[in-house]
């Protein structure tokens, strides 16, 4: 398009940020607001997850650190025995709701980040090496692939997450909810990785350059680490980025069900399930902000998701 | 002229179907927890009994008023010599399979509950020979005078003989090694219904028994009852809210207003026969769940007294329970006999002198250890569970939570697996001795039943032993106010609250609120 000359050739001085800069993406980026909202809301609310224990007034999680009569407080109005005023108000247990949601952002995205990397290096590995090797190892990696795919994700989460309870005793359940959980949430959602990657691997693999590299007698484990895996990765990232969108709703999903995180260390989806029993008592705020805060994180990414998708879509240009 | 005829159909099809429906009342009822077993001596519990009512009949039971009523013993009393009490059995009285109910069937009911996987043992081991004088009389002899026997007999229930041989299960359940057995799933009362079917946690449906031998004495209105157990409080509120349940037993406490308010619900409110209370294991040497090694921090008073001023009891009452409890400094409400205003006083919450004792204990850090409670059986009890881990915390105690099933629960703390605990506590009999000889007597096979705590004390075992023979009422209570002051000092439970009881009913339901907790549904009519 207009920069193309730059891409191909860009002055020697500019470093990978410049490049980025000049590149169609963001081209295209700077001209779309909603994107650029989007982008905007992620960070926002990633950075306050991050710095959570910074920003935020109290730690939610120290129950040692709440006062019992400062419970359902409503939003900017004063508590009826303590008279303290909390903007988006208390919880039943005296839990600042601000606190609880950067907290609990901050338990969701961790899991939903951990869960997309554990998904996608399991999936590319599978995916390299089924569309590399062929022959029967492809044929069992891509059955496996398919009858996974039958079953809805939040199934197979649920199925994992079941076994894995099972396996680990009682006193260490507490510590282990989130390994747990991004374990079960990873490997239901592998499978999109492995088929986009083994659908590039097989085209990338009959080119002049992968031949040139396997006459030069290049190893199979490098050829596809250092010349097929970055030709594969544009699409990756597009899964990736919807896929975090998918993970912290099923994630939310499970702690809302009860199945994830326990409730002493609440995620997004915990806050919501808790504040949910008091719903029609009318504390609507214990559930309304978590489930807001939700909302905007899932839209965001997956308006992100969706854009870079059709971006880095060469057909829709 | 064809529309007109068309609609009359109709209009008569419609109301014939509601006359049937009048007639045929279903009643569809909803709980937080279900009953743990059909097996009527297994489990001394209040929700299995309260299921159990319905199809099993004791001798004696407490009625809407919590009066003691005739029910398959028409009258009893004490013969000449004080250690025999003689009971008359009612006539013509048949189990739901047909077969004849006789005195062999009380006798054999008494020697089942006193085998020792019998949960209800505690409540007769005074009783030292049930004999059937004639087909519809019973000689109970007891080890000395007993004055207060009928009072332990209200949730003791009378099986039959002959169904328990052919179904082979002459001895209970042994529930906490989790053995099932017939009388588990399956159930032959002389109750006011009969079991149809059984789903435990899920759905159990009873039917009118048409051969009860209160028909016409009761209203006996309902002819089906679907028992249908709600875990989540909002679920619980939004059914009955909705018209999916006709009759909610634990309504949640944040929900009472706002079923208040509907045209469609009646709210049916009365103070509870139960206390809520934690138990902490004094006894073992070292605890399961602490990090504190070669020694027990419970088994120092100085640790008991600290959490005990630590908890901020009107706070729970304010804000977990919404009013709806009466804070509590010993485990027997206002009707309990030996109950005072001043053993029930709540003591003063002091968070720095709870620092002070445990410092002066030798925990200056603190210590971790493991509460467990239940997430369905007591009203609030996980937010009572999560607000305790917060004020012990502030204290220096470090408290990790494991909420779950009461089944779950209720099987480990039988087990004896548990360092710290909820438990709640009702007091049928309404007297103070049935809190100490299950709670407090030194656990023995015989004493004790749930005394989980490892506390032992001579003195006031001696006391215990020593009521229900004890035929001078001055000197029994004494006795009791003496055996409660020991408890007190010891500090062996922490006591939370007296629970208030909230059923809620659909508007056309006329119904009285029980304060044993177990709705007696042979009294329910509908207007």
């Amino acid at each position: 398009m207009t920069d193309q000359t730059t891409h191909s050739t860009p002055p020697a001085e500019s470093g990978v940020f410049r490049r980025f800069l000049d590149s169609d993406l963001f081209y295209d980026f700077s001209r779309r607001p909603i994107i650029i909202l989007s982008a905007l809301l992620t960070v926002v609310i990633i950075l306050a997850a991050a710095f959570a224990p910074w920003i935020a007034p109290h730690t939610p999680f120290d129950p040692a650190s709440l006062n019992l009569m400062d419970g359902f407080t409503p939003p900017m109005e004063p508590n009826a025995f303590t008279g303290n005023v909390y903007w988006m108000g208390t919880d039943s247990q005296g839990r600042y709701i601000f606190s609880a949601i950067l907290y609990g952002a901050r338990i969701s995205l961790l899991v939903g980040f951990a869960a997309v990397a554990f998904a996608a290096i399991l999936g590319i590995t599978l995916g390299l090496i089924a569309g590399y090797k062929g022959g029967w190892i492809d044929t069992v990696i891509m059955r496996i692939a398919d009858v996974q795919l039958s079953f809805p994700a939040i199934l197979v989460a649920l199925l994992i997450f079941g076994i894995s309870k099972s396996l680990i005793p009682n006193e260490m359940q507490e510590q282990a909810a989130i390994y747990v959980l991004i374990l079960s949430i990873g490997l239901s959602d592998w499978v999109q990785y492995a088929r986009t990657v083994r659908s590039s691997t097989l085209a990338e693999k009959n080119k002049e350059y992968v031949q040139a590299a396997r006459l030069f007698g290049v190893s199979s484990l490098r050829i596809l680490a250092r010349h097929i895996l970055p030709n594969v990765m544009g699409p990756v990232l597009v899964i990736g980025t919807i896929g975090l969108a998918l993970a912290i709703i099923l994630e939310s999903t499970l702690s809302f069900l009860g199945v994830g995180v326990p409730s002493t260390q609440p995620s997004l989806g915990t806050l919501i399930r808790v504040g949910n029993e008091f719903l029609f008592s009318g504390e609507w705020w214990i559930t309304l902000f978590p489930g807001f805060t939700l909302l905007i994180l899932a839209l965001s990414v997956n308006l992100l998701g969706d854009w870079l998708r059709d971006a880095l879509n060469p057909r829709l240009r | 002229m064809k529309k007109t005829l068309r609609a009359v159909t109709l209009g008569t099809a419609i109301s014939m179907i509601m006359i049937a429906s009048a007639n045929a009342q279903t009643l569809r009822w909803a709980s937080a927890g279900d009953s743990l077993t059909f097996d009527p001596h297994s489990q001394n519990h209040g929700q299995t009994h309260a299921v159990a009512h319905q199809i099993y009949n004791p001798l004696i039971y407490l009625d809407l008023d919590s009066e003691m009523q005739p029910g398959l013993a028409v009258s009893w009393e004490v013969t000449d010599d004080p250690s025999v009490w003689e009971f008359k059995l009612r006539e013509g009285v048949t189990f739901h399979d047909g077969t004849p109910f006789t005195a062999d069937d009380v006798v054999f009911s008494f020697q089942r509950a006193q085998h020792p996987n019998s949960d209800m043992r505690t409540l007769i081991s005074s009783v030292k020979e049930v004999r059937a004088v004639d087909p519809l009389t019973v000689h109970i002899e007891t080890n000395g005078p007993t004055p207060l026997l009928p009072n332990n007999l209200t949730n003791l229930f009378i099986m039959s003989k002959v169904w328990a041989e052919a179904n082979n299960v002459l001895t209970p359940q042994d529930y906490s090694a989790g053995e099932e057995n017939f009388a588990v799933r399956n159930a032959n009362g002389t109750g006011p219904f009969r079991l149809v079917s059984r789903d435990p946690d899920v759905r159990t449906e009873m039917v009118r028994n048409d051969e009860y031998w209160g028909m016409g004495e009761f209203p006996m209105e309902i002819s089906r009852i679907v028992l249908t157990p709600i875990q989540s409080a909002a679920t619980r509120a939004a059914a009955m809210l909705s018209g999916e349940i006709d009759f909610l037993q634990d309504v949640p406490v944040q929900d009472i207003n706002r079923l208040n308010n509907s045209a469609n619900i009646t709210m049916l409110s009365a103070p509870e026969n139960r206390t809520i209370f934690f138990g902490m294991d004094q006894g073992r040497e070292e605890l399961r769940t602490s990090d504190v090694k070669g020694a027990n921090p419970f088994a120092d008073i100085r640790v008991r007294e600290a959490m005990n001023i630590a908890i901020n009891r009107d706070a729970i009452q304010q804000v977990v329970m919404r009013g709806q409890s009466v804070p509590a400094g010993m485990i027997a409400p206002s009707f309990v006999n030996g109950w005072t205003a001043e053993l029930d006083t709540v003591p003063e919450t002091n968070v720095n002198r709870a620092k002070e004792l445990l410092t002066e204990a030798g925990y200056a850090n603190g210590f971790t250890v493991t509460l467990t409670c239940t997430n369905d059986r007591y009203v609030n009890d996980e937010a009572i569970c999560q607000a305790v881990t917060g004020m012990l915390g502030q204290a220096g105690i470090n408290v990790r939570l494991d909420a779950r099933a009461n089944s779950i629960h209720f099987a480990e703390l039988q087990q004896g697996e548990l360092d710290f605990f909820i438990l709640g506590w009702a007091v049928p009999p309404l007297d103070s001795h049935y809190v100490f000889d299950f709670l407090l007597e030194t656990k023995t096979p015989d004493t004790g039943a749930w005394n989980f705590t490892g506390w032992s004390n001579e003195e006031f075992d001696s006391l215990s032993r020593a009521l229900p023979t004890e035929t001078d009422l001055d000197e029994r209570n004494a006795k009791i106010a003496r055996a409660w002051e020991i408890v007190q000092d010891e500090i062996v439970y922490l006591p939370v609250h007296h629970q208030v009881l909230n059923w809620a009913v659909r508007q056309d339901i006329d119904f009285a609120v029980q304060s044993q907790n177990q709705p007696m549904l042979k009294y329910l009519s509908f207007k």
